[in-house]
């Protein structure tokens, strides 16, 4: 078994004296394609973002490639893929650029962009069928496009690792298939993913292995869970509101 | 066109003109990360070191330069903590700052002429040494903002995502501020503390009424900002008006003739168009 990618041990996250994440652990080895989910509040989010650095650590240990997160300089070995594009400020910007911001973890901040870099952009940008939308403005595409855009700008870096964070929250059925696409190419290409999800959809069938956080722990770790109750239903429209935000009620202590 | 054989209306001019060149080009990363405003709080930050820079004896325009990048080093802490105090602190810096400049500028024998110029700008006082400085700070801050635009880009737009890439972002921000802060003290002499803002912000607001990408915005912003420039020193020495006043009246009407343009553009091509149905989002899951 060869080195793992991600491993977190016994991770604690909290905001402003709150415990969103408590002692999680997770290890995510070469090739895997792991799901996270679990209702909305229940930490899943925060554990991803406690990954990447995005939020510290209150206790516990990440490491990425081996090298703990502190000291990890190797960027260009991972593409994160928000949620969602950032609210617009009203300067524009065309999917092209937006994509090539993905070059700059491999090409770093000095160098201008090379034949190599266009060659990933485009290569992205195919990837994930938005070549022809290249030059309109992000703002003009629907949500589902947006959101492709930001699987291609992490694509056009060229990383081993995935990491997504709701990748298909309020995508149109088309844009769904497109991504389950690209990231089926590139596990196949051999890069391994971290993906947080709250419904699998066409991305299902791609999961080697899920995660469950419920109120800020692991509670489940192996095969996909099925649909349980009313949620297994052909009806079900998953849109209700899910268990309680705040794990330890505001008023309650 | 006579009065451009003077000397002092050529440095006007070409002081004019790189501040119109290179403030659009700094205000467009300012614009994109909601903080259009800051020019404004940090003109009146180097206001206090117009006022210090008086009361020594010393270049008010040098002083001026260190105090405005402290401010802004300040408000880009405050605003890199993320709490939601920091408008107020804001507001301390910005008040404080232009109250300090007026207290300090009273206490040295300056006159209130002389406080006008750094309010409302002076740009026809502009010595041969002022010129150079302008000029070779302004050229700085053009090839900087250029040169790192795809950093900036990815800073201004997504900064998570550029953290996530290993981008040096706390540097980055820094190196916004202190162009701001420089960019504001060279602009300074032209527009004024005031009017500082409205060079930054105008022409690139005017340039993503029409523009489709970040590129074309920073360079339709910077060709209005150089007209602006170009034109209202020419209007103020023709109609002898105030030349900060007039540069920012010509980048205004600018705006107003591109936002109107772009509104009448996109409406003709809507209705030469055939009108094509709005295609629903689909459901936001598979259903079986």
């Amino acid at each position: 078994m060869s080195a793992p990618v991600i491993t977190v041990t016994h991770g604690v996250v909290g905001y402003d004296g709150r415990p969103v994440l408590r002692d999680a652990s997770l290890t995510v080895t070469p090739g895997e394609v792991v799901a996270v989910l679990g209702a909305n509040g229940s930490g899943k989010s925060t554990l991803i973002r406690a990954v990447l650095g995005l939020v510290p650590l209150s206790s516990g240990s990440v490491t990425l490639f081996g090298r703990p997160l502190r000291r990890f300089r190797q960027w260009q070995r991972i593409g994160y893929v928000p949620q969602r594009l950032g609210a617009g400020s009203g300067v524009p910007a065309t999917v092209g650029e937006v994509v090539a911001a993905g070059r700059l973890a491999r090409r770093g901040v000095l160098r201008p962009p090379g034949v190599a870099d266009r060659a990933a952009v485009a290569a992205a940008l195919a990837a994930v069928g938005l070549t022809d939308r290249a030059g309109d403005p992000v703002a003009t595409l629907s949500g589902g496009q947006q959101q492709r855009t930001l699987i291609a700008r992490a694509l056009a870096g060229q990383p081993e690792l995935l990491v997504l964070d709701e990748p298909t929250a309020g995508v149109d059925a088309a844009s769904q298939e497109a991504f389950a696409g690209a990231l089926r190419d590139f596990v196949d290409g051999g890069g391994t993913v971290l993906l947080v999800a709250h419904e699998l959809g066409p991305l299902r069938p791609l999961i080697s292995r899920a995660v469950v956080v419920h109120q800020g722990g692991i509670c489940h770790d192996g095969a996909v869970p099925e649909p349980a109750g009313h949620h297994a239903e052909p009806d079900h429209d998953h849109v209700h509101p899910h268990g309680p935000d705040e794990p330890a009620g505001l008023w309650s202590r | 066109m006579e009065l451009f054989q003077y000397p002092y209306m050529q440095r006007a001019l070409i002081a004019a003109l790189v501040i119109g060149l290179a403030a659009p080009a700094l205000g467009i990363y300012l614009v994109q990360r909601r903080l259009a405003l800051i020019g404004d709080g940090v003109g009146h930050v180097a206001l206090t070191g117009v006022g210090a820079g008086l009361l020594l004896n010393r270049s008010p325009v040098l002083v001026a330069v260190i105090v405005a990048t402290l401010g802004a080093v300040a408000i880009e802490l405050v605003r890199a903590r993320g709490r939601t105090s920091g408008d107020l602190a804001l507001a301390l810096l910005f008040y404080g700052g232009i109250a300090g400049g007026v207290m300090l500028v009273g206490l040295s024998d300056s006159t209130s002429a002389n406080l006008n110029a750094y309010l409302f700008g002076s740009l026809t006082t502009i010595s041969p040494t002022d010129l150079t400085t302008i000029a070779v700070l302004g050229v700085a801050i053009l090839v900087t903002m250029l040169a790192l635009r795809p950093a900036l880009f990815a800073v201004c737009h997504d900064e998570e995502y550029a953290r996530v890439s290993g981008l040096p972002v706390r540097t980055l921000n820094l190196l916004l501020a202190v162009a701001t802060a420089v960019t504001v003290t060279i602009a300074m002499r032209a527009v004024g503390v005031l009017l500082i803002s409205a060079l930054m912000v105008v022409p690139v607001a005017a340039a993503q009424q029409v523009a489709r990408g970040f590129r074309s915005t920073m360079a339709a912003a910077m060709t209005l900002g150089l007209f602006a420039a170009g034109s209202g020193v020419w209007v103020a020495a023709n109609v002898d008006t105030a030349p900060g006043a007039s540069v920012v009246l010509m980048a205004i009407a600018s705006f107003v003739v591109v936002a109107v343009l772009g509104a009448a553009w996109r409406g003709l091509r809507r209705r030469g168009a055939p009108a094509v149905a709005p295609v629903p989002e689909p459901h936001e899951v598979v259903l079986h």
